[in-house]
């Protein structure tokens, strides 16, 4: 649509910020990429986010929108005329959220108890979290190629985000993904081969690089 | 196109907020279903069926399909039963409707549900916690409007007003402060509008019905915490 300004303030190790960058490059959206400094928050960020403070925050025409899974179905009901991230029957858009939101609600807590942990036994718990994650999403995955079904939509992009993080997991808590979740590995790859997503993502090895620098920071190493 | 003969069935429990929410949305949109009340100490094999991932109500059944969490359950009520609709239609007015939705929820219920199961310092960290975000919310709600979004109830009214209800029984039962009559004024005047309108007073359980269920259920969650620590605790 001409003259629709967009700008997406993130912060590229961010598994949420992923997502919205994923949904703009799937809708074939042009928006300026204003990467933050988490320790020195831009003035525009604090305004745009009074309430949170956190990217990422996706901006269209000056009107801010927070909460990434929040923006992602923005971004799917007002370019509604092209690629849909979202299945238009109700009870099907109803599955969608809820893996999205289970998604939200267990995965990135589990993964800290690994990046951030304060002790073999913490990352053990994380590892062991992490990986029940995975079992259950596998099932829900089941024999499809994307979550949604034939083609790649919103509950991908709520989870094909971590994939940054994967590596770190696996080095930190000395485990193999793959090993314990081909099905969900084999999927990881085939959302990894579309442009969208690969030029979406960070380098996992550089996430790990960051993670052990501020672990040392923090004390925790 | 004749009109496909719908089930509707919630599984719930009196007791609960979120329940009620659910219960809310369907008589705002005059949607007739059939209610099973469960017994959440001995979860029947129908939640643990429907429920598998989380076990919990409420449980929206529609034509035996199920649906779960009460946010998500209010906005498929919405998209599937279009008169009275509680969301804007506008995309970016939704954005704004499900993120207030999402920061009540998540940011104010959740800390005081949470102050609930606690005692001493956790207990009182997660009262701070909830009043800091009420005051936020606070600031959310506009100056004479009579609800969240305008004159016209809607989704954040549905998601989040019957909290009013809950802080007082917490309030009472643990002896915090969480609603300040001083800096929350606006959020006392909401809470009241919501509740009052005639549909959804009418499915409200009777507070003292409340006070009581809670006060048992307290005493419960403390006798089993000094279980585990074996001393007795202080405070409420």
């Amino acid at each position: 649509m001409a003259g629709d300004e967009l700008i997406l303030l993130n912060y590229w190790i961010s598994m949420f910020g992923a997502r919205v960058r994923i949904a703009l490059e799937e809708k074939g959206l042009n928006y300026e990429y204003r990467e933050e400094n988490l320790q020195n928050k831009s003035p525009l960020l604090l305004q745009m986010n009074p309430v949170h403070k956190k990217i990422p925050v996706l901006i269209h025409n000056g009107k801010p929108i927070c909460e990434s899974n929040i923006i992602v179905q923005y971004i799917d009901e007002f370019w509604n005329d092209k690629t849909p991230l979202l299945p238009s029957d109700p009870y099907e858009k109803a599955q969608a959220r809820f893996w999205a939101d289970y998604i939200d609600k267990k995965l990135y807590d589990s993964g800290r108890k690994i990046t951030w942990n304060k002790n073999k036994e913490e990352a053990e718990e994380g590892k062991k979290e992490v990986l029940e994650i995975f079992k259950v999403l596998e099932g829900a995955l089941g024999d499809k190629p994307y979550f949604g079904g034939e083609n790649f939509g919103y509950v991908d992009i709520s989870l094909i985000g971590f994939h940054m993080w994967f590596y770190a997991y696996e080095t930190i808590a000395n485990f193999s993904i793959e090993a314990e979740c081909p099905k969900l590995m084999a999927w990881d790859k085939r959302c990894l081969e579309r442009k969208t997503v690969a030029k979406s993502l960070g380098d996992p090895k550089a996430v790990y690089d960051i993670v052990l620098k501020s672990r040392k920071i923090k004390g925790l190493d | 196109m004749a009109p496909e003969k719908e089930l509707v069935q919630l599984i719930g429990f009196w007791g609960s907020p979120y329940v009620l929410s659910v219960r809310w949305a369907l008589k705002l949109k005059g949607i007739e279903y059939e209610y099973h009340e469960e017994n959440l100490l001995k979860k029947s094999p129908l939640l643990l069926q429907y429920n598998p991932v989380y076990k919990k109500v409420p449980v929206l059944l529609h034509n035996g399909k199920p649906l779960v969490e009460s946010l998500m359950i209010i906005q498929y009520i919405d998209e599937t039963w279009k008169q009275n609709p509680l969301q804007p239609q506008d995309p970016y007015e939704r954005a704004k409707t499900l993120f207030w939705a999402k920061f009540a929820h998540e940011k104010c219920i959740a800390p005081m549900v949470s102050s609930f199961f606690k005692i001493g310092e956790e207990q009182e960290k997660c009262v701070k916690e909830a009043c800091e975000h009420l005051r936020t919310l606070e600031s959310a709600l506009e100056e004479g409007k009579r609800f969240f979004g305008g004159e016209t109830i809607g989704f954040v009214d549905i998601a989040a007003a019957w909290m009013g209800c809950w802080a007082r029984i917490i309030e009472e039962i643990l002896s915090v402060k969480l609603i300040d009559e001083e800096k929350m004024p606006r959020l006392i005047a909401w809470f009241s509008n919501v509740v009052e309108v005639p549909a959804l007073k009418e499915c409200m359980p009777p507070t003292q019905n409340l006070l009581e269920h809670n006060i048992k259920f307290r005493k419960f969650l403390v006798a089993a915490a000094e279980r585990l620590q074996s001393v007795p605790l202080t405070g409420n």
